[in-house]
């Protein structure tokens, strides 16, 4: 039992799997609050069995601690994989993760106890406690990766850095990590004026009022640039697992430590003087960025097309075409990454382009809808890299592998593309003949993200009854470091 | 052999989602009892105000609409309107004069100048009336369900027709609240899918394989069984019914800075989260949709 809870709670793989099997759960169960399930009834029955109580009044708040704790979880995943793919000192690897495991499942639990089981304070104070000392272990990480040591320089050429030897990768973490916990002040300030005058909101709410307050608008950055920058973050992680180098990564990480500073000082202005110009700042920050994730990508996929023609004299096309595709969990993040700028990033822009044509005439529960389906896709985005890493890092093989990797971006990449068509619904269909389109459209998420979250299951119950094994897959994975696995 | 299924299953989907929707499908006809003429008395006096209870006062007594405007009443006044000259045929659309407002050229604000405005669209497949080139005429079934389709502008030019108001949203929301305490909706505390009409309530109105949400008669919800339908009395403290679900409601408040006008009230193509008293909506004031109708306010 003590193997098994250290596994569990000392490995890098077994807390990643900890903190997925804790998301997972979440989601099945909260999910069936609202969409399908709660027009089936199912909801009114899950309310009653685990003896929810739900104040109308309530539903922003609930929801606000609901998409935090699982944010939550999401930081903690991230940050294991960062401990274990940077060098860093032991104390700060070993501080950081027990802060943030203990923060994350305190926010977690107590959280949603508070949120969804009547309004005990001493949960909710246990709640802001799990969100401290997640804050505290972020302080920590941004300690342990301070760029500056020459024990952490780079001493290969093949990678970015400067003349001197300075690692460019980890600069772009450390100013990834460094503008996330300041970040995370700028939602923290506004919360701990709750209940003292500012009133909880959901910001698809309040888009149209044209006189926001200073803490209005510091949620409302906050939200964008906390979701930015895990992206940016999983972006880093992703590029490290496979070893992005050469020439792409030269210009790529520059360019991203400038996005990532770039964007942060944008959406920090708008609580400034510079607010009329914040958003000009955050298309600046926000372009490096991107960039950046664009030379990922040409170098994973010419890496995997490489590899897989590997032998063959003069290959064609279809030959690359099927070298490019032959490994889903390598292939998945990247093309998660380009499927992105169709469901979002263009999305946003063509929206911005034909803003009199839509926002200015469409009424604001359109506007809800566009601006809500939005984050939900990019953050569910973020969610399916982490998997398809996951079943690497695992190290799901052969056909098992295939299944895994090509349902997780199958499944996803329907239900995205479906929300994005029911988001732009409103430009080529009326709303008196929409709703043939809508069952179909609805049909097809709930195809996409339900069979989706039974992958997700099947691998949990897998992962649970392995842990019964005594020599089970756990065991492998015991000591296991993910800079161990890094491609080459 | 899968792919072939595949293929039949994606196939399906899509000319699934392509077929043609019934605007004119057949409509159960409900006479509910109550009476579409008749006002409520919302007395003056403090209310808790928005969905962090605020207290709130309105120093005034007044009356509003019991019901929504039905399409019926809207169509007489069309008729009357357009024989004196107070609306006209312009194209597609009947207009009626506006007067503007106040252009403050704040950040997204579009200016609403002097001049004609859309009331109602004509020829639009999903408006409940008929238009001869003469005459408004009612599509028989709708008479007593609430007007859809009519702009901002159409239902101000209504409300001063016959010199009553659009309700300002804190009228409104007193309305629907009542003084005595912070329910969330007109009713209580809790919703049903037979307090209201909204989105997957299952009322006789609704057919979600095809057409969806359609409006139900105004006070509709209020106790009585229809061909076994059991609806429960969803009136508010004052007695107005269809505070929550149907149709959105234009509300009267022109904000400086803004050129948006604001809904209250949620509708059939909404989530039950939508038809709490304090949610809002908005939209252009040109805007038009069966899914949004209002009612007036006059003073005693």
């Amino acid at each position: 039992m003590a193997k098994r809870l250290g596994f569990l709670f000392r490995s890098t793989k077994g807390l990643i799997l900890v903190a997925i099997a804790m998301i997972g759960l979440e989601t099945a169960i909260f999910g069936m609050l609202s969409g399908p399930l709660a027009e089936l009834g199912v909801r009114d029955f899950v309310v009653r069995f685990l003896k929810m109580d739900l104040v109308q009044a309530e539903r922003e708040g609930r929801i606000i601690i609901l998409y935090h704790s699982i944010a939550m979880a999401v930081v903690a995943i991230e940050t294991y994989m960062i401990t274990s793919l940077l060098k860093m000192k032991e104390f700060y690897k070993l501080a950081v993760r027990v802060l943030i495991t203990v923060g994350y499942i305190l926010t977690m639990i107590f959280g949603m106890g508070f949120a969804y089981w009547g309004h005990n304070w001493i949960l909710h104070g246990l709640y802001i406690t799990g969100l401290s000392l997640i804050f505290f272990a972020g302080v920590l990480l941004v300690i342990a990766l301070w760029p500056w040591n020459k024990e952490y320089y780079q001493p290969d050429k093949a990678y970015s850095r400067t003349k001197k030897g300075l690692d460019m990768e980890r600069v772009a973490f450390f100013a990834a990590a460094l503008t996330t916990v300041l970040s995370a002040l700028f939602g923290a300030v506004p919360g701990s004026y709750f209940g003292n005058g500012f009133e909880t909101f959901l910001a698809e709410n309040i888009i149209r009022v044209p006189e926001k307050s200073v803490l209005d608008l510091s949620i409302i950055g906050h939200l964008h640039i906390m979701l930015a920058l895990i992206a940016i973050m999983i972006t880093l992680i992703v590029g490290r697992w496979l070893n992005f180098k050469g020439i792409l990564h030269k210009i790529a990480m520059p360019l991203m430590i400038l996005g990532t500073v770039v964007l942060n000082l944008g959406v920090w202005g708008v609580v400034t003087p510079l607010e009329p110009i914040a958003h000009m700042i955050i298309y600046v920050g926000a372009t490096p960025s991107m960039l950046a994730a664009l030379m990922l990508v040409i170098f994973t996929w010419d890496k995997l097309i490489r590899e897989g023609i590997a032998g063959i004299q003069k290959p064609n096309g279809w030959q690359k075409l099927k070298a490019l595709l032959r490994d889903p969990l390598r292939f998945g993040p990247m093309w998660q990454m380009v499927f992105m700028n169709f469901t979002t990033s263009f999305l946003g822009i063509f929206m911005a382009v034909r803003l009199d044509e839509i926002f200015r005439v469409w009424p604001a529960h359109e506007e809800r809808i566009e601006l809500t389906g939005h984050w939900h896709v990019l953050s569910a985005i973020i969610a399916t890299i982490i998997l398809l890493y996951y079943g690497d890092m695992i190290g799901l093989k052969g056909k098992l592998r295939q299944v895994y990797g090509w349902s997780i971006i199958i499944l996803s990449d329907l239900a995205f593309g479906s929300v994005t068509i029911f988001e732009m619904k409103r430009l080529f269909i009326t709303e008196a003949t929409q709703q043939p389109l809508v069952n179909t459209l609805m049909l097809l998420m709930d195809i996409g993200l339900g069979l989706l979250l039974v992958v997700l299951a099947m691998m949990m119950i897998w992962r649970l009854l392995d842990l019964f094994r005594k020599k089970g897959r756990w065991t492998e994975e015991v000591d296991h470091e993910l800079s161990e696995e890094v491609s080459k | 052999m899968k792919r072939i299924y595949l293929s039949i299953i994606l196939l399906s989907a899509v000319l699934v989602s392509c077929a043609s929707v019934d605007l004119n499908a057949p409509i159960p006809s409900f006479d509910t009892g109550v009476d579409p003429d008749s006002w409520a008395l919302i007395p003056a006096g403090p209310f808790l105000e928005g969905q962090h209870d605020h207290p709130a006062l309105i120093d005034y007594d007044y009356q509003m609409m019991v019901t929504g405007v039905t399409v019926a009443q809207y169509m007489d006044f069309l008729n009357i309107a357009l024989v004196d000259g107070s609306l006209k045929i312009d194209g597609e659309q009947i207009v009626g004069f506006y007067p503007g407002d106040q252009f403050r050229a704040v950040k997204h604000e579009i200016e609403i100048t002097a001049t004609d405005y859309i009331f109602v669209p004509l020829n639009d497949p999903a408006s409940r009336f008929t238009f001869d080139g003469f005459t408004f005429s009612v599509i028989p079934g709708y008479e007593n369900h609430p007007m859809t389709n009519v702009s901002w502008f159409g239902a101000w030019g209504y409300c001063g027709y016959y010199a009553f108001s659009l309700p300002s949203e804190l009228e409104w929301e007193k309305a629907a609240r009542g003084s005595a305490d912070n329910r969330p909706f007109p009713w209580g505390d809790e919703i049903a899918r037979n307090n209201a009409n909204f989105y997957t309530s299952r009322d006789p109105f609704e057919e979600m394989s095809s057409f969806g949400s359609r409006t139900s008669p105004v006070g509709f919800y209020n106790g009585n069984t229809y061909d076994g339908y059991v609806t429960l009395d969803s009136a508010s403290p004052y007695g107005l019914y269809d505070m929550a679900g149907n149709v959105w409601q234009w509300t009267g408040d022109v904000y400086e800075g803004q050129h948006y006008r604001y809904m209250r009230g949620g509708s059939k193509d909404t989530y039950d989260m939508d038809l709490r008293i304090w949610v809002r909506n908005n939209a252009t004031p040109t805007y038009y949709s069966p899914g949004v109708g209002f009612r007036c306010a006059r003073n005693p």
